[in-house]
């Protein structure tokens, strides 16, 4: 088995790192909400909760880091410089490594905001 | 080879030309009507929403000279509500979304160097569906009985009928009705951005315009549904007394909150990136050099796409949900200002590298832009929880969303319309005039606008119909009320310089801006999109590929011929745009029309109760629909390839994943499924707010939703099974299997009924039992709708229309029924045995 995946053909891989910005999102998201709504449910405290974000933002950042890792092999480990606007397969393809090394950029830093206040705030206040 | 591209004669090309002009030619006098061309169905679609924005204005207007002075008696308290919402809503539903889908419709295909859009019926729809729907909402004020709780429709006030009248049904199925035609729209435009493109456009050539339309159209399906969703329980509640919003019998006014800012948040972004589209096309013309950061522009695209889904609570701030809760949305929101930024950059940097030549667009888009900046600098204000619980409904927030949508939108659109008028006329609009309307309506903006934020800080609230003097807010009022008169100057004159005569002017010459995409090819006086399909191999083509435009023209490309008299256009592969298929577009008809005002006489009748013309309206939308489906599409062509010319001989048909219809049903699914999961969600939200969210009501049998849920899988088997025999060449098998998967159908919706029916819950006693009945309903309408589809498979076997070889009915059926699996398992195992495990 291999660890790294193999290069594929195919445009979703563009929103790879903002799809796990999403996730992330709602598992800090739902996870608090259902937490202050029901805290008795899960028994814990809300360093749990706390606790559990990171955990969900070092998974999410971890995946970034792979898929921007995974781009740059795309982008050809930029050996070449944008605009790759040649109109052939080559350029394609590093368009869209480069592409998708700007968004798990962004993603990378998206993630870190949100999971900013988990870092200050310390019961379910409203 | 040689046969394809040998030299025709000047005869051999007139006649060409004629049969193309011939199959794309509209019909004449009042047929002209049912035309479904991009270029018609664009141009109308523009119009009707710049009337609607017009409309909206002038209740702007009213509503300004009511708050002009003090303690005015000018307009009524219940008009002057009437005017806010109607004003928020046209704007918002009639005007910003619509003109976005007008544009793409109108100016797509000729980017993409292709004829038309994939579904050009299915445009047609959208457009008659939308001008129905929305002269009925705005129709409503001439009879006094406009919607008035805002333009967001709040319960419990909205749910009220003694405060909110018939209003508040007028809005909730009319827009309905029109999101369902933005939803058309969308599944238009991502099938055309990704599979018609001209042959050689790859994705790293593909116009910026286009990329923002991908994205924006990716967020329709998912913001949209929630509305949707969310006006099935305001409607329920309304007319059947189902007490979704009603705190009494357990409801949650705050639901209605979140389902409609999932919607209303991305909702301005999908009105920003397309006006920013247009600034992506104008502003390198204008530099006369490629846009710097191309790859940065997709980014920022996709990026603020994703992250506006992260926005919505943000209008919820004041509503006592938990700090945290609170703390994600504002850091979202402080995040998303990232890629809006960048594309701010983006354009500087292109006119920074590029020589500047300040025209009329320009001046509107970098006008435009000015103005957004400021507004997005005061979101980024509101996005913070402590300064929004000071700002939260004052005329602060309403100065920040207008700076916002008039810069980021307004602006770019005018811009968009002073670049492309040649593309409708061949004539461009009055340099003179249109510098004159910018400064009328820059300086009047800012004048009406910039006080706001004032007398929100001095504590106005929004909504109100006047105030007391002497409390400060006099001449911030008055000096808004003269700035909106000289705005609404300004959009006077770019009014007049549309509608003016100018047949006396000579025709402008080809490409008048020296613009570099493919747009700017095609002739106002054709009806054919392009001449001859195109082989791509630039971002700007006609900056790059010299002859380009003379051999298009020429017929030099693909397709220039028409020979069975088929509207044709071109299938391309998504990456690399490869030619995969010719497809044929249904062409004029009135059957988009019929079904249009049919389907929206059934929501109007249903507004009024009415329930007989409810169902004679309904009965005949269906037949058709029915009757389109089955004349116009999943055609089986006369042989199965055709020559497209320089050597090129391409397939006819295609099924399954190759063909535009399985991406048609796909993505018309996914927004399915996103309203589907907003309902799963409403009932986990009822789940939190409550100790007990059954409220000791006897929840739906668990052995029959079991039963339920084991049958429509099996009904769902016997349909993948049908598909394979079919391949197989076992037609009667085929068929068998069919009946037998109906009747399974039949058998599975009788057990999901009698899942709630049998322990007698009644939805109007308690939200518990109401929220498992909407999910049991919603999976009965879709199970209907599939049998429908499977008695529709069958006859087009038995009528020789469905073939072994050509199975697109059955392949996007079995589709659909992926689909509805999911959606019945989750439905029934949810209803039947969460209540259990909790």
């Amino acid at each position: 088995m291999r660890l790294i995946p193999k290069e594929i053909e195919t445009l979703w891989t563009l929103f790879t790192a903002p799809v796990v910005w999403v996730a992330h999102f709602l598992v800090c998201y739902i996870g608090a909400a259902i937490y202050c709504a029901k805290p008795e449910l899960v028994g814990l405290s809300f360093s749990a909760v706390r606790a559990g974000i990171a955990a969900a933002t070092v998974i999410a950042l971890s995946l970034i880091a792979l898929s921007a890792w995974l781009a740059w092999r795309q982008w050809g480990f930029g050996t070449d410089d944008p605009p790759h606007d040649d109109p052939t397969r080559r350029d394609r393809t590093l368009f869209q490594g480069f592409a998708t090394l700007l968004l798990s950029g962004l993603s990378f830093i998206a993630v870190i905001f949100t999971a900013m206040p988990a870092l200050f705030l310390t019961e379910c206040i409203r | 080879m040689s046969a394809a591209i040998k030299e025709r004669s000047r005869e051999e090309y007139k006649a060409q030309e004629e049969r193309l002009r011939d199959v794309w030619a509209n019909p004449a006098g009042w047929r002209y009507w049912t035309s479904v061309n991009n270029f018609q169905i664009g141009l109308w679609y523009g119009s009707a929403a710049f009337a609607f924005m017009l409309f909206a204005g002038a209740l702007a207007l009213l509503m300004r000279l009511q708050l002009a002075v003090p303690d005015n008696d000018f307009l009524s308290a219940d008009f002057f509500n009437q005017a806010f919402t109607l004003h928020g809503t046209v704007m918002m539903f009639l005007f910003a979304v619509p003109i976005f889908e007008a544009v793409a419709i109108f100016l797509l295909p000729p980017m993409l160097g292709a004829r038309e859009m994939p579904f050009p019926r299915l445009g047609a729809f959208s457009f008659w569906s939308f001008l129905l729907g929305g002269v009925f909402v705005c129709g409503s004020i001439f009879f006094n009985a406009a919607p008035s709780a805002g333009w967001f429709m709040y319960p419990p006030l909205a749910t009220d009928k003694q405060f909110s009248g018939i209003g508040a049904d007028i809005w909730l199925l009319g827009l309905s009705f029109i999101e369902v035609a933005s939803i058309a729209a969308a599944v238009e435009l991502i099938v055309g951005i990704m599979k018609c493109r001209a042959p050689g456009m790859r994705i790293n050539l593909m116009p910026l315009f286009a990329w923002y339309l991908l994205i924006v159209a990716g967020m329709i399906l998912f913001a949209f549904p929630p509305l949707i969703a969310g006006d099935l329980l305001f409607e329920m509640e309304r007319m059947f007394d189902w007490p979704f919003f009603d705190a009494a019998r357990g409801g949650d006014p705050l639901l209605w909150q979140h389902l409609f800012w999932i919607f209303g948040h991305p909702e301005v972004y999908i009105i920003f990136l397309p006006a920013i589209a247009l600034m992506a096309m104008i502003v390198p013309t204008f530099s006369q050099r490629p846009i710097v950061g191309y790859s940065w522009i997709v980014l920022a695209a996709v990026g603020t796409g994703f992250l506006s889904f992260g926005l919505w609570v943000h209008h919820m701030f004041a509503t006592g949900l938990p700090q945290i809760s609170l703390a994600f949305f504002s850091a979202a929101s402080e995040a998303v200002a990232i890629p809006t930024g960048v594309q701010i950059f983006v354009f500087i940097a292109t006119m920074l590298a590029g020589r500047v030549i300040f025209s009329t667009p320009m001046l509107f888009g970098t006008g435009g832009l000015a103005i957004f900046v400021i507004g997005g600098l005061t979101g980024v204000m509101v996005a913070l929880a402590p300064f929004d619980w000071q700002a939260h409904d004052t005329y602060f927030v309403v100065a920040h969303l207008h700076y916002v949508l008039i810069g980021g939108m307004l602006f770019p659109v005018v811009a968009g319309l002073y670049y492309y008028y040649p593309l409708i006329d061949a004539k461009k609009l009055s340099d003179r005039l249109g510098r004159l309307a910018f400064w009328l309506m820059f300086c009047g903006f800012n004048i009406a606008f910039f006080p706001m934020h004032l007398s929100g800080l001095r504590g106005m609230p929004r909504r109100v119909f006047t105030y007391p003097a002497e409390i400060g807010l006099d001449w911030l009022n008055l000096i808004s009320t003269a700035g909106a008169f000289i705005f609404a100057a300004g959009v006077l004159v770019v009014v007049f310089d549309v509608l003016r005569p100018k047949h006396r002017e000579p025709r402008g010459e080809f490409n008048p801006w020296n613009a570099g995409t493919l747009e700017w090819i095609s002739e106002p006086e054709e009806n054919w999109g392009v001449r001859s399909i195109p082989i791509v191999r630039s971002r700007y083509p006609l900056w790059d590929q010299k002859d380009l435009a003379r051999k298009v023209n020429g017929g030099r490309y693909y397709l220039p011929d028409a020979e069975e008299g088929w509207r044709e256009g071109l299938v391309t592969s998504v990456l690399d745009a490869e030619p995969i298929q010719v497809l044929r577009v249904g062409g004029t008809s009135h059957v988009t029309i019929v079904s249009a005002l049919s389907l929206g006489a059934a929501f109007i009748a249903l507004t009024f109760h009415w329930w007989i013309a409810t169902a004679l309206a309904a009965i005949t939308c269906f037949c058709a629909v029915i009757y389109w489906l089955w004349t116009g599409t999943g055609e089986i062509p006369e042989k199965p390839e055709k020559d497209v010319g320089l050597g090129l001989s391409l397939p006819l048909y295609a099924s399954g994943p190759d063909s535009v219809g399985w991406w048609a049903m796909f993505i018309t699914m996914v927004g399915d499924g996103t309203a589907f999961a907003s309902l799963v969600f409403g009932y986990f939200f009822y789940w939190t707010i409550h100790i007990d969210f059954t409220a000791g009501i006897a929840g739906p049998d668990a052995a029959w939703s079991l039963a339920a849920a084991i049958l429509f899988a099996a009904a769902w088997g016997l349909m993948v099974a049908a598909r394979m025999f079919n391949r197989r060449g076992a037609t009667a098998a085929m068929r068998g299997l069919l009946v037998l998967s109906l009747l399974t159908t039949v058998g599975a919706s009788a057990a999901g009924l009698a899942a709630p029916w049998s322990p007698g819950m009644d939805p109007t006693r308690h939200v518990y039992p109401a929220i498992v009945w909407i999910l049991v309903i919603w999976v009965l309408a879709h199970a209907a709708l599939g049998t429908v589809m499977q008695a529709y498979c069958l006859a087009r076997s038995l009528a020789g229309r469905l073939t072994p070889k050509h199975d697109m009915d059955l392949s996007n059926v079995v589709l659909y029924w992926h689909f509805l699996l999911i959606t019945a398992v989750i439905t029934f195992v949810t209803i039947g045995l969460f209540p259990a495990a909790m």
